[in-house]
């Protein structure tokens, strides 16, 4: 394993636990405005770690909470386009001929989308509904996972205890949920990871046109709109939400890149 | 060549028709109409106003007169701007868009190629190894942070940029936005062209010319550029799609009154007709546009055969 994997993964496993336990210990919530103490500076003195908001709520706790909506958004939606992707790439390749082309032409014409517009005008149809962001986000990202699992599973299908199972009169939905997508996690990890920075940039880039997380929620897309509307004032309501976005996002790319490599070098041996 | 063409462009209808149905589908879907508000209209008030829209008709009537008026150009009225069609709001705002874009895209091609070429040939150097690192951070953080950054630092501390649009907007206020929106995709083309162009410099026909004599700078002007360019050649297609969706933000932080700005507008205004159109046009021109860009493949990469 790669140094870049390691600190990486390091950096991410410390800023979840930090997300996840800090708001309990801090003395701040999220939602408590206090107008005798708006913007402030980040510093110890004040309890403020990160500072307070023009509705002088506490940054630090806000944006805690925004990192675990938006990595809760990442996985619940990569766990959606993981679930898509599998099944129909394992599918169009298990299946293969006329049906596998007809299955494969989707996904390339798709391809040609611009989906971050469908998905605009889903939140802009219905409600900015919470769920439907995990959904829609999921939807649109399945695409290199059908591609990766189809190729994978190609060479799966001629090994012997797929043979074996097909002898056996196990039904063609039954070997691909049985005994092909067990065979894929290892290319599916690694694609995962490469499609949760996906999935947190589409969630931040809708919070950050305000059309995702809606107010008193927020994740780091909200937290940084925020910031820009005050940077002039106060820059540290941009900076900090931006630079952890930028971290996590960095981390995330570099964690994927690095167990694409791994994975792949062992392959080559 | 032209039967590839035409055959291709017959092929984009299917997936054009697949975009707008789905479009126009998820609009109709919507809870709600769009003249819904606080006060309740009179019953025949509200009849006059869905039989003026057409409304009232059966789902499918409404989705053929929709591709009728498509096809005459007519993308329905506005129901926010009451005295712009979406059409007018898109002839009005898309000339901006496209400058902007185009001057991106311009931009990281010229800068994309050249840092790749040059990281290439000075490749695994620190210099090299400098380059990358800051395209890979280029590459990770999203234009809506990118953007308030500069931002933050050119126009407000150092002040030697203007913000935003104010003042009609001249060259200077252009500087800004078009290097935002360029800056994800030169990272992103400096990382192909790196890869492709080492890979090229090690293949047979650069070893034959280089034994001929001829000088690094020939061999990359004469032999190598053309057959390193093609997997960027194959990101362009990618590049303009990102290039649109930045536009959006760039557009939203720094006040460029152009169709990406109409569209955040619209969408948090409910305005269906327009995000409608604005969808529409966004995937046709991504359809053609990639058309486009196959096309040029084929007439740069001899290989490619038409079938």
């Amino acid at each position: 394993m790669s140094r870049a994997i390691k600190v990486s993964a390091g950096t991410l496993t410390i800023v979840a636990i930090i997300a996840i336990v800090a708001p309990w210990i801090s003395p701040n919530d999220y939602l408590t405005t206090d107008f005798s103490n708006i913007l402030q500076k980040p510093g110890l003195a004040s309890m403020h770690l990160f500072g307070t908001d023009d509705l002088g709520r506490d940054l630090f706790v806000r944006t805690m909470l925004g990192i675990r909506v938006t990595l809760l958004v990442a996985i619940v939606a990569s766990i959606v386009s993981l679930v898509i992707g599998v099944l129909y790439g394992a599918t169009a390749g298990y299946v293969g001929g006329r049906v596998d082309a007809v299955m494969m032409r989707f996904v390339d014409s798709l391809y040609a989308m611009p989906f971050i517009f469908f998905v605009i005008l889903l939140m802009v149809v219905f409600e900015r509904n919470f769920l439907l962001i995990f959904v829609a986000i999921g939807a649109i990202n399945w695409l290199d996972m059908a591609r990766i699992v189809r190729g994978q599973t190609l060479s799966l299908r001629e090994r012997p205890f797929i043979e074996a199972a097909k002898l056996m009169g196990v039904s063609t939905p039954a070997i691909i949920v049985r005994h092909i997508a067990p065979n894929l996690i290892g290319v599916v990890v690694v694609y995962v990871t490469l499609t949760i920075p996906q999935a947190i940039l589409v969630e931040s880039f809708l919070s950050f046109l305000g059309l995702g997380i809606q107010e008193p929620k927020t994740s780091l897309g909200a937290l940084v709109d925020a910031g820009v509307n005050q940077m002039e004032t106060a820059s540290w309501m941009l900076l900090i939400p931006a630079t952890l976005l930028a971290i996590i996002l960095l981390c995330f790319n570099f964690l994927g890149d690095g167990l694409r490599d791994f994975f792949d070098s062992r392959s080559h041996e | 060549m032209l039967r590839y063409t035409l055959l291709r462009l017959l092929g984009a209808i299917p997936t054009l028709l697949f975009v707008i149905a789905l479009a126009f589908l998820m609009v109709r879907a919507a809870p709600g109409g769009p003249f819904d508000s606080e006060r309740a209209l009179p019953p025949e008030i509200e009849a006059n106003i869905a039989r003026a829209y057409h409304l009232d008709e059966p789902l499918p009537k409404q989705f053929l007169r929709y591709l009728g008026g498509l096809a005459r150009g007519d993308l329905g009225p506005s129901f926010r701007y009451r005295d712009y069609t979406v059409g007018e709001l898109i002839a009005n705002a898309f000339p901006m868009s496209l400058k902007l874009g185009s001057m991106a895209m311009l931009l990281a091609l010229i800068v994309g190629i050249g840092t790749g070429v040059f990281a290439a040939l000075k490749k695994n150097s620190l210099l090299d190894r400098a380059v990358m690192a800051v395209a890979m951070t280029g590459i990770s953080i999203p234009v809506f942070v990118i953007a308030p950054l500069l931002v933050l630092l050119f126009a407000v501390k150092l002040q030697w940029l203007p913000a935003g649009w104010s003042g009609g907007g001249g060259a200077r206020a252009l500087i800004l936005p078009v290097i935002t929106l360029a800056l994800p995709q030169i990272a992103y083309i400096a990382r192909l062209m790196r890869a492709s162009m080492i890979d090229v410099l090690g293949s047979d026909f650069i070893r034959t010319a280089r034994a001929q004599g001829l000088g690094t700078a020939r061999v990359i002007r004469f032999h190598a550029l053309k057959p390193a360019l093609l997997p960027v050649l194959s990101y362009l297609g990618p590049a303009i799609a990102g290039i649109l969706t930045g536009s959006v933000v760039v557009e939203e932080v720094f006040g460029v009154p152009g169709l990406g700005q109409f569209f955040v507008r619209g969408a948090l205004n409910r305005d269906y007709t327009l995000v409608l159109g604005i969808v529409i046009f966004y995937a046709t021109l991504i359809v053609l546009l990639n058309l486009l860009v196959d096309i040029l493949y084929g007439v740069i990469d001899p290989r490619v055969r038409y079938r």
